[in-house]
């Protein structure tokens, strides 16, 4: 139970992803949520303003079971199998965060300054989180995949354009925290 | 039920990618400032276990449950796209600190304002599906 309740280390959490993309293509399926976001437009019906979103969504059953899944997953950790929500960082990093205006870095999973419920309240505060969703799920419709179906499957498979995606995923990356965060933050 | 295994695999995906921290925004964060090893251990050993697999598909040795054998559907082509909509997703990745799969898992934390980010996420894509044919590839 010390094993459960403690933060699993990466040589854990690799091997343990690499598992769940064996069982996805062992069952017949790709190893990839981003899809996901395509369906959801369908069903809200999407297909009333373009012809990319009419397909059969019924046919993506078994991805949005997967993503149920991931939802209970979280659940059930946050509930059952932590027992602190604190992150272990670099005292650097928490530094670095403390002058860009986010205090007790590392106290919790998300930092409050980005995700509290007040920031509801604020123009800035929506506008982060929508933007930030935006570029995700427009960027990653765009590049074909996300981290599972690019970086992990696509990676692991030896293809050219995930690493072209993956590459960029890190150009945009990069930009964002090294040049744009002191000018949002 | 057919699709219960998959219920069971995301659940697992769901525990790993909480229990690793990977949801955590700071985890993101400081991968992008090379301050920390533990993203790059997370997916590189993935990655390098994820070969062997690919390898042993390909050639046959493991099947799926069926029988048949595995084939990895190819990713569409294009410098363009993967380029530059890998990018636009890398901003967001940072800036959010949480890719498709940990926007779900945070849904199941708790965290309210996830929501927004997969609001965001949705119109991204609904804005993608009406331009497709109009992007360059």
């Amino acid at each position: 139970m010390e094993f459960i309740s403690q933060p699993w280390p990466w040589y854990v959490a690799g091997p343990a992803i690499a598992f769940v993309l064996f069982l996805m293509f062992y069952f017949g399926r790709a190893f990839g949520v981003s899809t996901n976001l395509e369906t959801f437009c369908t069903m809200s019906g999407a297909g009333k303003f373009s012809d990319y979103f009419k397909t059969d969504w019924k046919a993506r059953k078994w991805s949005l079971v997967f993503v149920v899944g991931i939802i209970l997953g979280g659940l059930i950790s946050s509930q059952y199998l932590m027992t602190s929500d604190a992150i272990d960082l670099n005292p650097d990093t928490v530094k670095e965060l403390a002058e860009l205006g986010f205090a007790n870095a590392g106290s919790d999973y998300l930092p409050a300054e980005i995700f509290s419920t007040d920031n509801l309240l604020s123009l800035k505060g929506i506008a982060i989180l929508l933007v930030a969703g935006l570029c995700i799920g427009f960027g990653t419709r765009y590049a074909g995949g996300c981290t599972s179906g690019h970086a992990i499957t696509g990676l692991s498979s030896l293809q050219l354009p995930s690493l072209v995606a993956v590459i960029g995923f890190f150009a945009g990356g990069l930009l964002m925290v090294w040049f744009l965060f002191p000018l949002i933050f | 039920m057919k699709n219960l295994k998959f219920l069971i695999i995301g659940i697992v995906f769901g525990i790993i990618l909480s229990k690793s921290e990977v949801v955590s925004w700071y985890r993101i964060y400081e991968m992008f400032k090379f301050q920390s090893f533990h993203m790059y251990g997370v997916i590189g050993s993935a990655v390098a276990i994820g070969v062997i697999l690919m390898q042993l598909f390909k050639k046959g040795i493991i099947k799926d449950f069926q029988g048949n054998p595995i084939i990895v559907k190819p990713k569409k082509k294009g410098f363009i796209r993967t380029f530059v909509g890998g990018s636009i997703f890398g901003l967001g990745w940072a800036l959010a600190g949480a890719c498709p799969g940990p926007i779900f898992v945070l849904i199941g934390h708790g965290a309210i304002t996830i929501l927004i980010v997969l609001l965001g996420a949705m119109l991204g894509a609904f804005i993608y599906g009406l331009l497709s044919k109009k992007l360059p590839s």
